[in-house]
C-alpha cells in the first residue's frame, strides 16, 4: 500500500544538489483562470520535488492541445510535439535512453481521438513512464467542439444539438488493451488524490496510465460542477495493492473495495461511464516491459566494425 | 578463358553440335508463377556469375501479390540477371535467355516487349499435352501468339526430370533450371553448391541436398540436350568485391555509418532492409522498431533522435505520405532525422512492386510551410551503401532531415561493388552529456550558417523544451512576425550554407556538345550507358547525374550554357509533346525538370516514362536521338 508522502526530501544524489520546487518552475502558465491543468502541473512539480528528479535526466512530452503546453511550464526538458503523438515520441526517447525519466501529456482529443492508435500500442509496449490523459471532456484550445470523451448529448460547436453518441469509455478501453500495467483515475479537484496517483504512477516499473478529470472553466465547468460541490458523488477505490489517502477519508466516505491486482473487477469497476471513482484500477508489475526485451548490447566503434566485416564477409565475391 | 568440362553428366551426343556463342553482354530470365522460387535460381546464378568474375545486374520481377492466379501472364514472377564481361550498370534491353516453368508467363513478358527478337526460351512442356484440355489449349495459343516472333523454342520436360528425384517438382523445379543455365553459361558448379548451401543456410540440410542433386540433374540434362551454349569473358578484378541488393547496401550502410535505432512499419518495396537489419542489427547494439503505423515510425525515431542516439525510418510512398506531419515538426525543432523513402509507383497504392521516381517533388516540397532540408538519392548500389553514413552526419551537422531517396530499381537489384573499406570513424559517439555553459541558447543560430548547437536530454543547463510552435533562439514560443521571419531565414540558411561545400557534378562526356541528359537516382547507369551509345554513333551528347536535389549542387547553370539543349530522362509521368490535348502551357512535365527549369531558368525538356520497369537503355537511346536539336552543330 502506498501512503500519501510529507514530501521529505529523501532521494540522494551523487552532485549533492537539493532541487526545490521552483528548481521545476518554468514561466507563468498561461492557462485560463480555473483550468484544471494548473492543479496537475503544481502536483507534478511536487512529485519531482518530493523525488528529487535532476530536472537535466527528466524530459516531459505532450501533443497538441491546452494541456500540452505542461512541458513550457516545467523547468526540465521537453518536448512540445504535433496532435496526437506525443507517446510515439516518448517511446523513442526512453527506448534508446531509459535512464531518462519520462512523462507524457496528453488532452482527450490528443490520446483518444487523434492519437488513439498509439494510445493502444503504448499500453501494449508497456514502457516505464507515466502518462497523463487531462481530460476536460472537450475540444478547448479550438474552442469547444465535441471530443471523444464529451457526454452523450452535451453541446459544443460541432454538435450543437448535443453529441450524437454515448462518450467513450477510456479506462474501460485501456484495461481491454493487452499488457495493461498500471491503470489510475484521478480528479484534479481532489489534490491530495491527484498527488498520491502521480507518486504511485511514477513508482510503477511499466506504463502507467493515468486519467485526471478535470474542469475546462470556459466550456465544461458544469460537467463535474456537481462532484467538486458533493463528495458523496465521488467514490474512491480502497484496498489491497491500492493508492490510500488518510487525510481524505473525512471528506471522501463513499468507498468501493478493490483489490489492484484483479483485472476483471477493475473492469467491472470501470464500466459505469456515469459513475466518478478515484483510485487505482489495476496494477501488475510482473508484465513484460518492451524496453527490457530491446536492451541493446554495448560494443566499441571497432568491435562493431569486426563484426560488420564479418557480415561483409557473406557477400564477399 | 578456357572452358572447363563438365563436373557431371557427359558429353553431347555423337552427331549433335555444341555452338558457343562469345558475347560481351548476355541477359537471362528466369520466370515462373509466384512461389516456384524463380528468384532464388537467379539471385544464386547472379551470384556465382559475379564470383566468378562477371558484370552483374539483376531485377526481380514481381507481381504485387503473394499468391497472384497460377499461369496468369499478370502473375509472372521472375528475376532478370544481365551478364557482361565488363561492370553491369542496369537491366539492359531485352532477354536473350529465358527459363519459362509455364507459357503464360512467358506470355506475360513477351507482351511487355521484355524478350529479344531472337530469344532462346526454355520452356516447362508438361502443359503441352496436360489432361485439363483448357490448359492444353491456352498452351497452343499461346504458342500461336508467340510465333510471331523469332523466338527459338525448346521444350523442356522439367516435370518429367525432377520427378524422378523428388516427389514435389513444384519445389525444386528452380534448382533444375539453375543447372541447366549453370551448363549453359559455363558456371563453376562447385561455386553453385556453395552458393545454394548459403542460400538455404536456414533451412534443414536435406533441402540443400535435394538442392544439389536438382541442379546437377538440370546441368546434366542441359548438356545431353542443349546444342547451345554462351560464353561471356570475365574481367580480371584485382579489387575484392561484395554482391547484394541495394536494401541490403542500406541495411549494412546503416550499420556503419553508427545509426543506432531504425523505427519502420512494413512497407514495399522498402521492408527488405528491415528484414536485414532485423537479423543482424542487435549484434551491434542497434533496435529495429517495427511501430504500430508509420508515423509512429517517425515518431520514435525522432524521439530517439532528441534524446541523442543516431535514428533513421525507412518507408516508401505512401508512408512518406503519413510522416509528412513529423517530418515538419523535425525540421521546425531542428532534430536531426534519417528518412529513407524506397520509391515506388504511385500515386497512392500505385505499383507497390515496381520502380518509379515521383516521390522527388514531394520529398523536397511536400511538407506544408516552409521546410528546408536535405534529399539525396543514391544511384548505384555502392552508393546505398555510403549514403547512410553521408546522410546521418549531414543530418546531424545541419540539424535537420536528410530524406535518401532509393527506388524499387535499386531495392531488388542485385550488383557487385567494391568492398568498402571500413572506419570506426563513422561510428557515432554516445550523446553528448557534458554541462551546457551558462548564457548559451538551444538555438543560438550562426548568422552565416544557420547552424546551432544541440543540446541533449541529461545536459545540465541545457533544459528547455522544443516546440513544434513558431519559436525564438530560446525555444521559446513566439508568434511575432518578427521572430519568425529569422526563424525561417535561419532553417533556410542552413541549405545555403550546405551548397556551398558542394562541388559541381561531373559531366559525363564532353561539357560541350548539343545535348545534354541531366537524370538522379537508379538511372544513371542506363543513361550512361545510352550516351555512349549515342556517342558511338556520332551524337555530341553528354549526361549528368544529380545526387543532391535538396539543395542543388552549385553550377548548373555553367553547365547547361555549354549545351544547345538539355533534357531529363526519368521514371516519373509527363504530358507528352504531340497529345493533341496537351500546350507548351499546360503541359506536366518531369519532376527533375520542373525543379531545374524553375531554379536555373533553362528551357529543360524531359523524356519520362512511367511502364513499372527500369528504363532501357536502348529505349533511351531512341530519346535521345529523337530529342537532338535541329540544324548544325555551331
Amino acid at each position: 500500500m502506498i501512503t500519501e508522502s510529507c514530501g521529505l526530501l529523501h532521494a540522494a544524489h551523487e552532485d549533492d544538489r537539493i532541487f526545490d520546487m521552483v528548481d521545476y518552475q518554468g514561466p507563468v502558465a498561461r492557462w485560463c483562470s480555473g483550468c484544471g491543468d494548473h492543479s496537475v502541473l503544481a502536483a507534478t512539480q511536487r512529485l519531482l520535488t518530493e523525488k528529487q528528479l535532476p530536472p537535466e535526466s527528466t524530459v516531459f512530452v505532450s501533443g497538441i492541445g491546452c494541456s500540452s503546453r505542461f512541458p513550457h511550464y516545467m523547468k526540465t526538458y521537453g518536448f512540445h510535439g504535433i496532435h496526437g503523438r506525443a507517446l510515439t515520441i516518448a517511446t523513442g526517447v526512453k527506448l534508446t535512453r531509459p535512464e531518462l525519466d519520462v512523462f507524457v501529456v496528453m488532452g482527450d482529443g490528443d490520446c483518444i481521438s487523434i492519437g488513439a492508435g498509439h494510445w493502444v500500442h503504448a499500453v501494449r509496449y508497456n514502457v516505464n513512464m507515466v502518462a497523463l490523459l487531462l481530460d476536460n471532456e472537450i475540444y478547448g484550445l479550438t474552442k469547444k467542439q465535441t471530443s471523444p470523451t464529451t457526454p452523450q448529448g452535451y453541446r459544443s460547436n460541432t454538435q450543437p444539438r448535443g453529441s450524437y453518441l454515448p462518450a467513450m469509455n477510456p479506462l474501460e478501453a485501456t484495461l481491454g488493451f493487452t499488457n495493461a500495467s498500471f491503470v489510475a483515475q484521478t480528479a484534479e479537484w481532489v489534490p491530495a488524490h491527484l498527488f498520491a496517483t502521480l507518486k504511485a504512477a511514477y513508482e510503477h516499473d511499466g506504463f502507467a496510465f493515468v486519467r485526471i478529470l478535470q474542469r475546462c472553466p470556459h466550456f465544461t465547468a458544469d460537467i463535474f460542477g456537481d462532484a467538486v460541490k458533493k463528495p458523496e458523488l465521488v467514490e474512491i477505490l480502497d484496498g489491497p495493492g491500492g493508492i490510500r489517502v488518510e487525510s481524505l477519508d473525512a471528506i471522501y466516505k463513499e468507498r468501493i473495495e478493490h483489490d489492484a491486482g484483479d483485472i476483471h473487477r477493475a473492469r467491472e469497476l470501470a464500466q459505469d461511464s456515469d459513475a466518478i471513482r478515484l483510485g487505482l484500477f489495476f496494477r501488475d508489475e510482473s508484465r513484460p516491459r518492451y524496453e527490457e526485451t530491446r536492451a541493446p548490447v554495448k560494443h566499441t566503434a571497432r568491435e562493431k566494425m569486426a563484426i560488420l566485416e564479418e557480415e561483409f564477409e557473406r557477400y564477399a565475391v | 578463358m578456357a572452358v572447363k568440362l563438365p563436373t557431371v553428366g557427359g558429353t553431347p551426343p555423337a552427331g549433335r553440335d555444341v555452338t558457343t556463342h562469345r558475347v560481351v553482354d548476355n541477359s537471362v530470365e528466369i520466370v515462373s508463377d509466384s512461389g516456384e522460387g524463380a528468384q532464388k535460381c537467379g539471385q544464386i546464378f547472379g551470384a556465382v556469375s559475379a564470383k566468378m568474375g562477371n558484370g552483374v545486374w539483376t531485377v526481380e520481377i514481381i507481381p504485387a501479390e503473394v499468391e497472384p492466379p497460377p499461369r496468369s501472364p499478370a502473375g509472372a514472377s521472375g528475376i532478370r540477371i544481365r551478364l557482361g564481361a565488363e561492370e553491369v550498370t542496369n537491366w539492359g534491353d531485352e532477354t536473350n535467355v529465358v527459363v519459362a516453368f509455364n507459357e503464360q508467363a512467358l506470355v506475360g513478358r513477351h507482351r511487355l516487349n521484355a524478350l529479344a527478337d531472337d530469344a532462346t526460351i526454355l520452356i516447362e512442356n508438361m502443359w503441352a499435352d496436360h489432361p485439363d484440355e483448357g490448359i492444353r489449349a491456352q498452351w497452343a495459343e499461346a504458342m500461336e501468339e508467340l510465333s510471331t516472333r523469332s523466338y527459338r523454342i525448346v521444350e523442356v520436360p522439367m516435370e518429367e526430370q525432377c520427378l524422378t528425384l523428388v516427389d514435389n517438382p513444384r519445389r525444386g523445379k528452380n534448382m533444375f533450371a539453375l543447372g541447366m543455365l549453370a551448363w549453359i553459361y559455363d558456371r563453376d558448379l562447385e561455386r553453385c553448391r556453395d552458393q545454394i548451401a548459403h542460400a538455404f543456410r536456414t533451412k534443414s540440410p536435406e533441402v540443400t541436398e535435394r538442392s544439389h542433386a536438382l541442379l546437377e540433374l538440370g546441368y546434366r540434362w542441359a548438356s545431353e540436350n542443349l546444342d547451345f551454349r554462351y560464353d561471356i569473358p570475365t574481367a580480371t578484378e584485382s579489387e575484392d568485391m561484395v554482391v547484394m541488393n541495394g536494401n541490403e547496401a542500406v541495411a549494412l550502410g546503416a550499420v556503419a555509418a553508427g545509426l543506432e535505432l531504425a523505427a519502420m512499419y512494413p512497407i514495399t518495396p522498402a521492408t527488405s532492409v528491415s528484414h536485414m537489419l532485423g537479423d543482424i542489427f542487435e549484434r551491434f547494439g542497434g533496435i529495429v522498431h517495427q511501430a504500430e503505423d508509420e508515423i509512429a515510425a517517425a515518431g520514435v525515431a525522432i524521439g530517439a533522435s532528441y534524446a541523442g542516439k543516431c535514428a533513421f525510418t525507412i518507408t516508401s510512398g505512401p508512408g512518406m505520405a503519413l510522416k509528412t506531419e513529423f517530418i515538419g515538426l523535425a525540421i521546425m525543432t531542428e532534430i536531426p532525422l534519417v528518412v529513407i523513402d524506397v520509391q515506388r509507383g504511385g500515386p497512392s497504392t500505385g505499383l507497390p512492386t515496381k520502380v518509379e521516381q515521383s516521390d522527388l517533388l514531394a520529398a523536397i516540397f511536400g511538407q506544408p510551410g516552409d521546410a528546408p532540408h536535405v534529399v539525396v538519392a543514391p544511384a548505384t548500389i555502392e552508393e546505398c551503401f555510403h549514403v547512410m553514413t553521408t546522410a546521418r552526419r549531414i543530418a546531424e551537422a545541419l540539424r535537420t532531415v536528410v530524406i535518401v531517396l532509393s527506388d524499387a530499381n535499386l531495392a531488388t537489384g542485385v550488383a557487385p561493388y567494391s568492398r568498402p573499406a571500413l572506419s570506426a570513424e563513422w561510428q557515432s559517439h554516445a550523446p553528448d552529456q557534458r554541462p551546457i555553459p551558462e548564457g548559451l541558447r538551444p538555438y543560438d543560430w550562426d548568422e552565416a550558417t544557420g547552424i546551432s548547437r544541440r543540446f541533449i536530454p541529461g545536459q545540465p543547463g541545457g533544459e528547455h523544451t522544443v516546440t513544434g510552435l513558431a519559436h525564438d533562439e530560446g525555444s521559446k514560443v513566439a508568434y511575432d512576425s518578427a521572430v519568425n521571419e529569422r526563424a525561417s531565414t535561419m532553417r533556410s540558411r542552413k541549405l545555403a550554407a550546405f551548397q556551398s561545400t558542394l562541388l559541381p557534378p561531373p559531366v559525363n562526356g564532353d561539357t560541350r556538345g548539343d545535348l545534354l541528359v541531366v537524370g538522379w537516382g537508379s538511372t544513371k547507369g542506363a543513361i550512361e550507358e545510352a550516351v555512349e551509345r549515342a556517342r558511338d554513333e556520332g551524337l555530341r551528347v553528354s549526361s549528368l547525374h544529380l545526387t543532391f536535389l535538396s539543395p542543388l549542387p552549385p553550377g548548373l547553370k555553367d553547365i547547361f550554357a555549354g549545351f544547345r539543349k538539355v533534357m531529363t530522362v526519368e521514371i516519373n509521368y509527363s504530358d507528352r509533346p504531340g497529345d493533341p490535348f496537351i500546350t507548351e502551357l499546360n503541359r506536366r512535365r518531369g519532376q527533375l525538370s520542373w525543379l531545374l527549369r524553375a531554379s536555373t531558368l533553362v528551357d529543360i525538356d524531359c523524356w519520362t516514362r512511367v511502364l513499372g520497369e527500369p528504363l532501357r537503355p536502348g529505349k533511351i537511346l531512341e530519346a535521345i536521338r529523337q530529342h537532338m536539336p535541329d540544324g548544325d552543330t555551331p
